[in-house]
């Protein structure tokens, strides 16, 4: 345990180019926006983030108003239209030796812009369907992992003493586990269920199994932070004013520790994304007809020297949300504790 | 130091059984899930379904269940594939232990030279372009999916340039024992290598640029300075030196993850028959004996590791073994 000796607050910390009258009486999360508007690049990437996501939610205006083709169902025997002439989406001997199917290619048109796959449904179509489910089960998870992780580290940091031995044992286990392999036998178990309790093609499968895996990586930072605010003197006062548990953790405590959940949120959102593409690669996330990038990419594992698009562009879209959401919150990190910039500097 | 490696047993005996009770309990009492009938065949009779889960031992309780299958597991070491009798577990998760091996070490090496590398650069290069240009290239790194950059690796270098100078000299997918031939092990892996180090690399580098850039202003740097060391040995011999101690408790770690079932994806994508592979095949026959085996070598491996790592950083950093 670490002493506290009382002294001038040490959280308030100017941020690299801040002048003491600039912060004066400022709140930290004025400040934190402050110091976030001024940072072009995590901006850049929260605009690319949320473009990624406007695009992927307007999946159904592209695919029934723009190219009007086959998303979900089959379709080896469907016609498209490229350049005026009508032909075959699955094209019969039409590979390099010349024998097989042969499903379209790039048309660099509205329709079967990226080609189709082996079953001839529209890959850019199933890529911006696939993104709402990357998404939503990436973000989900990580609200529902942060959400959880956060509570139980309120709950174990401040009552400490017989939950927190509980709770942190609990946590430890999770945390022994090796991630993927905790994912892998939990999404394995429950997609075979011979009698169903949960339908194994529903999407809260992947999204609960990635939330649970990652909890203790969240709970740990929480609870330390939780432990450290806990012996601050604003709490100490509120106690000697008779505030009640309750109060204590929501309205001492939590305002505290929200920052560091905040700068965690994005990084998570970016691993669950991750995690998600690389269950759903093996067979074991997202299930059909539902579409994932991941699923999208295993999809193309088979074509991959023939139609190389179908794996690459679901790829690069995973690239860019991940890409956007570290920048982000290296940028929140910054702009809420920034002594770790202060630290970095000359 | 002896009671902090004593006690650390300890909790590692209790953190392994944990993980065979709780990787027991996952498989095998999960609602919903009954292997005998996934191995019944098609629409079983009941009869059937009875005779399969007598044979499989499945209609026993639970604690006896979980008891034969450790002994199966550890003492008789005869367990076998739900799939294919003939295929005993551990040996054969004892044969794929090489292949993962080479693998891991492998890109451990890559990794660790050039995240240094890395972190070096940008650290002698801080407040020039050379520092943001090289932490985008490790962000980027951290932000692919490793499959996904194996199979644009393999279409370029199987087969949009394998025809060229540079990449004819890469070989098929697969895998060449060491002991068998080398130069063809060297051939098979180097992709795998790279794929798999490429994550790493933008991690380690980027953590090292931080640890390093912590440590600048420390007065043990300043004095180092003060007496005259040339900027080199100051950046080489103080500042690395301190910042090795994050290095090498994450390297332990992530080695470990690896080696444990991490490099799952990777093994997919290039093919080698690692225990990565063996997990993924047995994934789609539901072959719970076999994901079974290979989650608590996985989980094994990283437990004792961690116990390793704990004793070598506290030999490293005393003040680690009063807490």
């Amino acid at each position: 345990m670490a002493e506290f000796a009382f002294g001038p607050d040490e959280d308030v910390v100017l941020a690299p180019g801040e002048a003491a009258q600039q912060i004066a009486g400022k709140s930290p999360w004025r400040l934190a926006g402050r110091r976030l508007a001024r940072d072009r690049v995590a901006l850049g990437a929260f605009a690319l983030f949320l473009l990624i996501f406007l695009v992927c939610l307007s999946a159904p205006l592209y695919a029934h108003h723009l190219a009007h083709t086959v998303v979900f169902g089959s379709n080896l025997n469907g016609t498209t239209t490229v350049n005026g002439k009508t032909v075959q989406v699955i094209q019969q001997g039409g590979g390099k030796l010349g024998i097989g199917e042969n499903p379209i290619g790039p048309t660099w048109h509205a329709n079967y812009f990226i080609g189709s796959d082996t079953t001839g449904r529209d890959v850019m179509a199933r890529v911006l369907y696939g993104g709402r489910v990357s998404l939503g089960i990436g973000i989900g998870s990580a609200a529902i992992c942060c959400l959880f992780a956060m509570v139980l580290a309120l709950l174990a940091g401040f009552f400490r003493g017989a939950t927190d031995a509980v709770l942190s044992r609990v946590m430890d286990l999770i945390w022994a586990f090796p991630v993927y392999l905790l994912a892998i036998s939990l999404a394995t178990v429950l997609l075979s269920q011979t009698h169903p309790i949960i339908n194994p093609a529903s999407l809260w499968i992947p999204t609960l199994i990635i939330a649970i895996v990652y909890i203790p990586y969240v709970y740990r930072p929480v609870r330390g932070q939780v432990l450290s605010t806990r012996e601050k003197e604003y709490v100490e006062a509120a106690v000697s004013q008779g505030a009640s548990n309750r109060r204590l953790m929501f309205n001492e405590i939590l305002p505290n520790i929200l920052s560091t959940v905040i700068v965690l949120f994005p990084l998570m959102i970016a691993t669950t994304i991750l995690t998600e593409s690389a269950l759903s690669f093996l067979g074991i996330g997202v299930q059909s007809p539902h579409a994932s990038w991941g699923t999208i990419i295993q999809d193309g594992q088979d074509l991959l020297y023939t139609r190389p698009w179908v794996a690459i562009a679901p790829g690069i879209m995973i690239v860019l949300t991940v890409l956007s959401l570290n920048v982000l919150g290296d940028g929140l990190r910054d702009a809420l504790d920034p002594r770790a910039k202060i630290r970095a500097k000359e | 130091m002896v009671a902090f490696v004593i006690r650390r047993l300890i909790g590692l005996v209790f953190v392994l059984f944990a993980i065979t009770v709780i990787t027991f309990l996952i498989f095998f009492a999960t609602p919903g899930v009954d292997p005998a009938r996934q191995f019944a065949g098609r629409n079983p009779s009941h009869a059937t379904v009875v005779a399969v889960r007598h044979q499989l031992g499945l209609d026993r309780p639970l604690p006896v269940q979980y008891a034969l299958m450790m002994k199966r597991l550890f003492i008789s070491r005869d367990l076998v594939s739900y799939g294919n009798q003939a295929l005993e577990v551990v040996p054969a998760i004892k044969a794929a232990t090489p292949v993962t091996l080479s693998l891991v070490i492998g890109a451990a090496v890559i990794w660790i030279v050039f995240s240094i590398l890395v972190g070096l650069l940008a650290v002698v290069f801080k407040g020039t372009l050379i520092d943001p240009l090289l932490m985008i290239l490790a962000l980027i790194g951290i932000s692919m999916p490793v499959f996904w950059l194996g199979e644009v690796a393999n279409l370029l270098t199987q087969d949009r340039l394998h025809d060229t100078v540079r990449f004819s000299w890469v070989p098929p997918l697969g895998y060449v024992g060491f002991t068998a031939n080398p130069w063809q092990w060297f051939l098979h892996l180097i992709i795998p290598w790279l794929t798999l180090s490429v994550l790493y690399i933008g991690f380690y580098a980027r953590v090292l640029r931080a640890d390093l850039l912590d440590v600048q202003n420390a007065d043990y740097i300043r004095t180092a300075r003060a007496k005259g060391l040339t900027p080199q040995n100051v950046l080489i011999k103080h500042m690395l030196r301190t910042s090795m101690i994050t290095f090498v408790s994450l390297f332990g770690l992530d080695f470990a993850v690896l080696v444990g079932g991490g490099a799952l994806l990777t093994e997919v994508v290039f093919g080698l028959p690692g225990v990565g592979l063996l997990t993924y095949h047995s994934l789609n026959g539901l072959d719970l004996p076999v994901i079974m085996a290979t989650v608590l070598y996985g989980a094994f491996f990283i437990a004792i590791m961690s116990a390793i790592v704990d004793v070598v950083y506290a030999r490293l950093d005393p003040r680690v073994r009063l807490s």
